[in-house]
């Protein structure tokens, strides 16, 4: 199997094997757009993201060790504490309870808290009450998209320094882009509430994504650097080479990154319930996916695309066509059979 | 190996601060893994108008000076976003102490009327209930001793400065005395002080500033001097005490004498910051306090004057309580998960490179130690705490730590594939790798340094664990991935690529550059050693070869790299 895997990498390297990724441009393009299209249309539809408590404001109670996983346990106490309220009470981390409320006074707190403790057969202590106030998830919020704009901003003149190409740092960002959007629409689709790890685990998809189209893009730079002098491929097909020689490393690093996100994910959210891990494991596990597809499908076939119309490369590739059809003549006009 | 040393001295250093009892093996735990009280508090200053830096620190330093004094040990306060302050305490707070890390700070002036030893008197000679002070009348002014009524008498003999009880939350009454001290510092010993009513407010304080003092002749001294510059309602009250301060002062002997009347305390919080005697009238608002200060000490005096005079209040944004039992709980379960995950990146290193994939999990192991290393560290020497998405930084940081070397032995089958020899694949491999592994590291790096420096809170502790994991493995992949590789080459396991080595030329594909008539296998993307520098010369110079001349000196390249690992083989 590894064999072959091997083999696949081969066949990759030599162009025997090739995948169209810039070929089939459009076609990636419009299946990216109607994607990012839906990941805009369905936090819309179901009438904006599910914020966390962080966003919202109110109180919050945890009570660890309890005797019974029963949320209606918990719903009842507030509701009998604050009438017409309506409690979010999640099971999270084994014999924990999570109960989420509006805001209430000190004394509501005091009552819900005995409430509880009675209601799941715990000690006083067991019981931990917060408070948050609304702002304090904005502020995060805030100062992670001043990051995040500084960073994009930032990253984007590094590479188009490092690359001696803006374009290869508009592709890149654009790839970002609809990681992000991509990625944000399945969390919204996922019903996951948005919470400060969710938006530390977007900040990670960001860079993650960048840095996959970096490997990549380096590639690219490599297989291009000489391209005047050559007249085997155009310049769309010298990108498109590097992005399948880099196939095999895009896919092993990958699955590298994704399997202790996927763990996770998986077997920790069964174990863990809601909670910091679940949030952000869910936000990495779908941007390493979409940001290793985009770096592929969108920023490669893009960058080819921002630079075919370019004079030297429209000359480079009539030459190629040139020898390409002198080639085809030659060997019909040579008798000598190809094979050996 | 630099790598060795490097692990070394880190493990030295840190054996050695826990030997000295400061430092610990393990890394120091955030609050959401510890348990505790977390409080975000946005500090409003009176009239509405926006805090700047200065003043947050100053409400950084009354909050700390406050929980302090509250007897909360392991209290961590810091700022957030240039707004708020954070206040991270162990377990939950009391509510008194909840209402003092409230309370707006409040400084004013009163004279002193008596002061003693900070220690308390000893039960056996506490003054006897009989001769205690009882006022005869009522009291004239702040100064009078008619304010020490028996009560206040036995609570001031009673005091215990060197172990100040818990500050109350409440304020003094301002019209009324106040028994209470003067924290010891590292010069002076801790005093304690029954003051008279509030005289002068902190409030009519317009600056305060801290310089060298000025001798006789207008010569500069060596002497440390806080200036204050009181406005016009607190220049009229400053005169009419000091009118009244002084005559103590004159009547006990001036210089020589030591008559507390004489001394006018600066209270902040209602503790004594400093209460300097009286020795002159000041009639322009402007006093200067000298005696005994270090430019440091100066320093703190003013901008306690300074900033105690703006009536900071704080109102509470955040107030959470975390129970040790869920964080402990969710980081064991983070901890199995990651440790499963990393088991199957394990797993699937070996399936995909064999044995090169034992080179993978050991330099992740040493990337691991490292990180381990510094974190603990760091906790000693920076307060450095891991907090939850802290370690989820560290799991994500598995597959970024992993993709150095799938990119590097990606590179190197590449290099075989175009039919080099091992060892030169390793080396031409590596110097190409090196650029993109330095690149895209860049750019993880700039992340984290952007989101740790502008991100708060949980962001701050991430973005962290992924700069620090970055780091580690730029070194780990130049000091022991590839110094291990180079070694391996030089192994007949590897040399002549074994089945399960990863590297078996003939699993990779590798095809004779020559396969007859017309087959002539066309080179991918020469092998650019000497990119630097003669990128131009050297492309032209390959350009005007001929396909001979091309294609012999590749074939003498090819020989040259196989030759070089045999004749290492031999040795």
């Amino acid at each position: 199997m590894s064999s072959s895997f091997a083999n696949f990498g081969n066949e990759l390297y030599t162009g025997k094997r090739s995948y169209n990724f810039v070929g089939a441009k459009k076609l990636w393009f419009i299946i990216a757009a109607v994607a990012v299209a839906l990941s805009i249309l369905i936090p819309v539809a179901k009438g904006g993201f599910n914020l966390g408590i962080e966003f919202r404001g109110g109180s919050e109670f945890t009570v660890s060790n309890v005797q019974s996983t029963d949320s209606a346990l918990g719903e009842k106490v507030v509701e009998d504490v604050v009438a017409g309220s309506v409690p979010r009470v999640a099971n999270v981390a084994g014999t924990t309870m999570r109960i989420q409320t509006d805001k209430l006074t000190d004394d509501e707190t005091l009552r819900i808290k005995e409430g509880l403790t009675s209601a799941y057969g715990v000690t006083n202590n067991e019981v931990t009450s917060t408070f948050i106030g609304p702002t304090w998830g904005a502020d995060v919020t805030k100062q992670a998209l001043i990051g995040l704009i500084v960073f994009v901003a930032l990253a984007a003149v590094l590479m188009a320094l490092y690359f001696r190409t803006w374009k290869m740092s508009l592709s890149a960002m654009a790839g970002m882009l609809v990681t992000m959007m991509i990625t944000a629409g399945v969390y919204a689709l996922s019903d996951f509430e948005v919470t400060p790890s969710a938006i530390i685990g977007f900040l990670t998809v960001l860079s993650y994504s960048l840095y996959d189209t970096v490997v990549v893009f380096d590639k690219i730079r490599e297989n291009t650097a000489d391209l005047d002098a050559s007249t085997r491929r155009t310049f769309g097909e010298e990108v498109n080479l590097a992005v399948n020689q880099t196939l095999v490393r895009s896919i092993n690093t990958m699955m590298v990154a994704i399997l202790p996100v996927g763990a996770i994910l998986f077997i920790g959210a069964g174990l863990l319930g809601a909670g910091t891990l679940r949030d952000l494991s869910l936000a990495l596990f779908v941007g390493i996916l979409i940001g290793t597809a985009a770096t592929i499908f969108i920023a490669a076939p893009m960058y080819a695309w921002l630079r075919q119309n370019e004079p030297d490369l429209v000359k480079q590739a009539k030459r190629v066509e040139h020898r390409r059809s002198a080639n085809n003549a030659r060997t019909e006009e040579s008798a000598e059979p190809a094979e050996a | 190996m630099w790598l060795g040393v490097v692990l070394a001295v880190l493990t030295a250093v840190l054996a050695g601060g826990t030997l000295a009892g400061q430092a610990s093996w393990a890394p120091k735990l955030a609050l959401d893994l510890e348990g505790g009280t977390q409080m975000i508090l946005a500090p409003k200053v009176e009239g509405g108008s926006d805090i700047n830096e200065e003043q947050l620190n100053q409400a950084v330093a009354i909050i700390r000076q406050r929980v302090d004094g509250s007897g909360v040990a392991e209290a961590e306060i810091s700022t957030q976003s240039g707004r708020n302050v954070v206040v991270s305490l162990p377990g939950t707070p009391t509510k008194e102490t909840r209402d003092l890390i409230q309370a707006s700070a409040d400084m004013n002036f009163r004279p002193v009327l008596l002061n003693g030893d900070g220690a308390p008197v000893p039960t056996e000679s506490l003054t006897p209930e009989d001769q205690l002070p009882k006022p005869t009348a009522e009291p004239a002014n702040g100064s009078d001793i008619n304010w020490i009524t028996a009560d206040i008498y036995r609570q001031f003999e009673t005091m215990d400065c060197n172990n100040p009880a818990p500050e109350s939350p409440e304020a003094s009454d301002p019209t009324k005395p106040l028994v209470t001290c003067e924290p010891a510092t590292e010069t002076t010993p801790a005093i304690k002080y029954i003051l008279g009513p509030v005289e002068v407010k902190g409030g009519n304080i317009v600056t305060s500033s801290f310089q060298l003092q000025q001798g006789a002749q207008g010569a500069v001294t060596n002497d440390w001097a806080v200036n204050i510059q009181f406005d016009d309602e607190g220049t009229a009250k400053f005169k009419s005490v000091t009118e009244r301060l002084n005559q103590f002062y004159v009547a006990a002997g001036g210089e020589t004498g030591n008559d507390p009347k004489a001394q006018f305390a600066i209270v902040l919080d209602d503790q004594v910051i400093s209460a300097p005697r009286s020795l002159a009238v000041i009639t322009d608002g402007r006093p200067q306090i000298t005696g005994g200060f270090t430019e440091q000490t100066a320093k703190v005096l003013s901008d306690q004057l300074r900033f105690g005079a703006l009536p900071i209040s704080f109102e509470i944004q955040s107030d959470q309580q975390i129970s040790a039992t869920l964080g402990g709980e969710q980081l064991r379960m983070g901890l199995l998960a990651g440790i499963i995950g990393l088991l199957l990146v394990v797993v699937y290193s070996l399936f995909q490179y064999r044995a090169l994939g034992l080179v993978t999990i050991a330099s992740l192991v040493v990337a691991g130690a490292l990180t381990y290393l510094a974190i603990a560290l760091l906790g000693w020497t920076e307060n450095y705490r891991l907090s939850l998405a802290g370690v989820a930084g560290l799991i994500v940081a598995i597959g970024q730590t992993a993709d150095s070397f799938i990119v590097y032995f990606e590179r190197i089958r590449d290099e075989l594939r175009e039919g080099r020899g091992l060892v030169s694949a390793v080396e031409n491999g590596w110097k190409r790798a090196k650029r993109t592994v330095l690149a895209s590291k860049a750019v993880n790096l700039l992340a984290a340094l952007v989101l740790y420096f502008v991100a708060v809170g949980n962001v701050r502790g991430f973005a962290f664990t992924l700069g620090l994991t970055a780091i580690a493995d730029l070194i780990v992949v130049f000091m022991f991935t590839h110094p291990t590789l180079q070694l391996l080459a030089r192994t007949k396991f590897f040399g002549e690529g074994h089945r399960l080595s990863g590297l078996d030329p003939k699993r990779l594909g590798v095809v004779p550059l020559y396969r007859g008539a017309g087959r002539l296998r066309t080179p991918e993307a020469k092998p650019s050693v000497v990119r630097a520098k003669n990128t131009g010369a050297a492309a032209e110079a390959e350009r005007r070869m001929t396909i001979a001349e091309r294609r012999l000196a590749e074939k003498q390249e090819q020989l040259t790299g196989s030759s070089k690992s045999a004749a290492k083989e031999n040795k």
